[in-house]
């Protein structure tokens, strides 16, 4: 079997006297998309930040192409190649497209003390990542960045992680605030970084989003690694109920709809 | 950290450049600035008359915008990068007290005396700095600390070593020509520090790559961080700056004065933030420009200084500020808006 790209071993995260997470085994492979499922409070967003390097676990190791990794800082875990891009695309509302996606890595021009910020260059080549990822509306590097919808912002956070080398790129419910159509560009945009062979693990509600995009699914339910399979082991329906924290949505859904009948009479 | 790009530029499908418009203009932060440094000018020409407008009159507010200005700029970085500094007035006052005890009671070079309150100032703004960023405390808080207590500690030590709270300082003329002469007898020579300080740090933060980061860390301190850059020592070197602007606006005003008083500079806690604020720079961070401060600071100084020449009471100045303040800012709100917007028409492409 190829080594995984990142691979969780029995981690288990406490704050304090919580269990947040027991051991959680997980593999991630290049090339594919694992979606992280479960119900509010389950502890997807706390796993995300021990593989972005926000916390450490308290017990239990990754590893990075087969070798024992300690991420300490989110800086630790991207020169590991792991990108994560939290729910607004974690940018600078009021800096420009060019300046925000260079953040850090900024391309200069000229010499010496006179050492100076390439706007065009970054402001073009924003733009055209962007528009390479099927944003075509954006043209101009040099607007705000809080001016974009929230796909875009999207879209301008994950351009950045893959133009940067995201070898593995963390999505923290990227679809959450988003419309149809907007949720779609996002998927599709996920859907190319897939192709490109760059592995991402995505945090969503959606069951409809998930079973599109899929490869490979792990539910969590308070915090313990409830299913973990692959796409097209498991129906609609099953999927649904895991994501509920492992209760009956049919029985749910009747009551609720129980509620409607009675309203009608 | 940074990187040099070898690719030829790409050429994606931008919009035409058309020259300065409107949307342009708009999206700019010191736009409302620029509004209302003009307004207060034109308001002042008029009401003050010819006096206002000759030599003297130009003279009066330069002054004060020199000496303001100086304090403002590195102040206002601070602002962009989403912390506050209310240090500035005891850091002026301790500043000035240090260069007169130095080298006025002490007898001492007058260099000594100007190289020991410039590092004073860097010394109490690092310090500022490291409280910040290392206990997490807002810095509204931290530097309320410090300018109450390095007030005390001033005044305290100035009664322990000269038993008076104001000291005499002859500077000699060369520290007098450098930092303390009047230029055709009105303009100070601090108003061409003051231009020096708009080119290097205009430059610094609008042109050079570490500006930046400054615009970052004030826009998202998280996101700043994920991304790799020292939000840390970004901030600790930005309030050693703001502490060394106000460390040496109070050695100009010794040599110029040829004298130190404990109570020195306590006006430019507020004077700096308003001409900050006026000048578009967002109090929360991460939005602002040099360009603006400037002009923030120009306001300032014409409104305070204007009164005079209207042969209305003075009282009315303080008035006049509040409200340009409260104006000023939803202005300021309003391009910031209208920039969040700006998209520039698609041109067809050719
Ligand atoms: N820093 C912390 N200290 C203490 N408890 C925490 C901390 N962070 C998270 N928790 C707890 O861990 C549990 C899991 O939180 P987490 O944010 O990972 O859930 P989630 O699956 O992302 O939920 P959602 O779908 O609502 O985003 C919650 O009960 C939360 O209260
Ligand atoms: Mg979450």
């Amino acid at each position: 079997m190829v080594t995984p790209l990142l691979e969780l071993r029995d981690v288990c995260k406490s704050f304090g006297a919580t269990d947040v997470l027991t051991d959680i085994s997980l593999r991630v492979h290049p090339g594919e998309v694992l979606c992280l499922l479960g119900d509010n409070g389950a502890g997807k967003s706390t796993l995300i930040k021990i593989l972005s390097g926000v916390h450490q676990p308290t017990t239990g190791r990754i590893e990075a192409n087969g070798e024992a990794v300690v991420f300490r800082s989110p800086r630790d875990a991207s020169t590991h190649g792991i990108a994560t891009v939290h729910q607004f695309g974690g940018t600078f509302p009021l800096m420009t497209i060019g300046r925000s996606f260079f953040v850090g890595a900024e391309p200069t021009k000229w010499r010496g003390p006179f050492r100076r910020f390439d706007r065009k260059f970054a402001g073009g080549i924003a733009v055209q990542e962007m528009q390479s990822l099927g944003i075509t509306r954006v043209t101009d590097g040099d607007r705000l960045v809080g001016g974009l919808s929230g796909g875009e912002r999207q879209a301008l956070a994950i351009a950045r992680a893959v133009y940067f080398g995201a070898k593995l790129l963390i999505l923290d419910e990227p679809t959450a605030a988003l419309g149809v159509k907007e949720a779609a560009h996002v998927l599709r945009i996920i859907m190319q970084a897939r192709q490109k062979g760059i592995a991402v693990v995505l945090v969503t509600h959606h069951v409809t989003h998930a079973m599109t995009v899929g490869d490979h699914f792990a539910v969590l339910i308070r915090g313990a690694l409830a299913a973990d399979f692959r796409k097209g082991e498991r129906s609609r329906e099953e999927i649904t109920d895991l994501m509920a924290g492992g209760e009956a949505m049919a029985e749910l859904e009747a009551e609720i709809e129980s509620y409607t009948k009675e309203g009608q009479l | 950290m940074t990187t040099t790009h070898v690719a030829a530029p790409p050429k994606p499908r931008v919009a035409a450049p058309s020259g300065m418009s409107i949307g342009d203009l708009a999206r700019r932060p010191e736009t409302g600035a620029l509004i209302g440094t003009i307004s207060v000018f034109v308001f002042f020409a008029i009401f003050g008359g010819g006096q206002f407008l000759s030599a003297g009159g130009a003279a009066s507010w330069l002054n004060v915008a020199a000496e303001l200005g100086i304090i403002a700029i590195p102040v206002g970085l601070l602002m962009i990068a989403g912390e506050l500094d209310l240090s500035v007035g005891s850091v002026l006052a301790s500043s000035s007290m240090t260069v007169a005890i130095v080298s006025g009671y002490w007898g001492a070079p007058v260099i000594v005396g100007i190289v020991a309150a410039l590092l004073l100032g860097l010394v109490v703004g690092f310090l500022n700095g490291l409280l910040v960023t290392r206990t997490g405390v807002p810095s509204f808080i931290v530097t309320l600390a410090t300018l109450f207590g390095l007030s005390g500690l001033t005044l305290g030590l100035s009664r322990v070593i000269t038993g008076t709270t104001s000291v005499a300082l002859d500077p000699g003329p060369q520290a007098k020509q450098l930092l303390g002469t009047l230029v055709a007898g009105k303009f100070e020579v601090a108003i061409f520090w003051w231009i020096a300080a708009i080119v290097v740090i205009g430059w610094l933060l609008h042109f050079s790559p570490w500006g930046n980061w400054v615009f970052a860390v004030g826009g998202d301190k998280e996101s700043a961080r994920t991304t790799g850059i020292p939000v840390q020592g970004v901030k600790i070197a930005l309030f050693t700056a703001s502490a060394f602007g106000a460390a040496v606006v109070g050695v100009i005003q010794s040599i110029l004065y040829n004298s130190a008083q404990v109570a020195n500079g306590q006006s430019f806690v507020f004077n700096s933030i308003i001409a900050v604020v006026i000048g578009g720079v967002l109090l929360t961070g991460g939005y602002g420009s040099v360009v603006g401060v400037v002009l923030g600071t120009l306001t300032f100084s014409i409104v305070s200084q204007g009164i005079y020449y209207t042969g209305w009471n003075s009282d009315w100045a303080a008035l006049i500020l509040g409200v340009l303040i409260l104006a000023a800012v939803l202005m300021n709100n309003t391009f910031r808006r209208m920039a969040l917007s700006y998209a520039p028409r698609m041109k067809k492409k050719g």
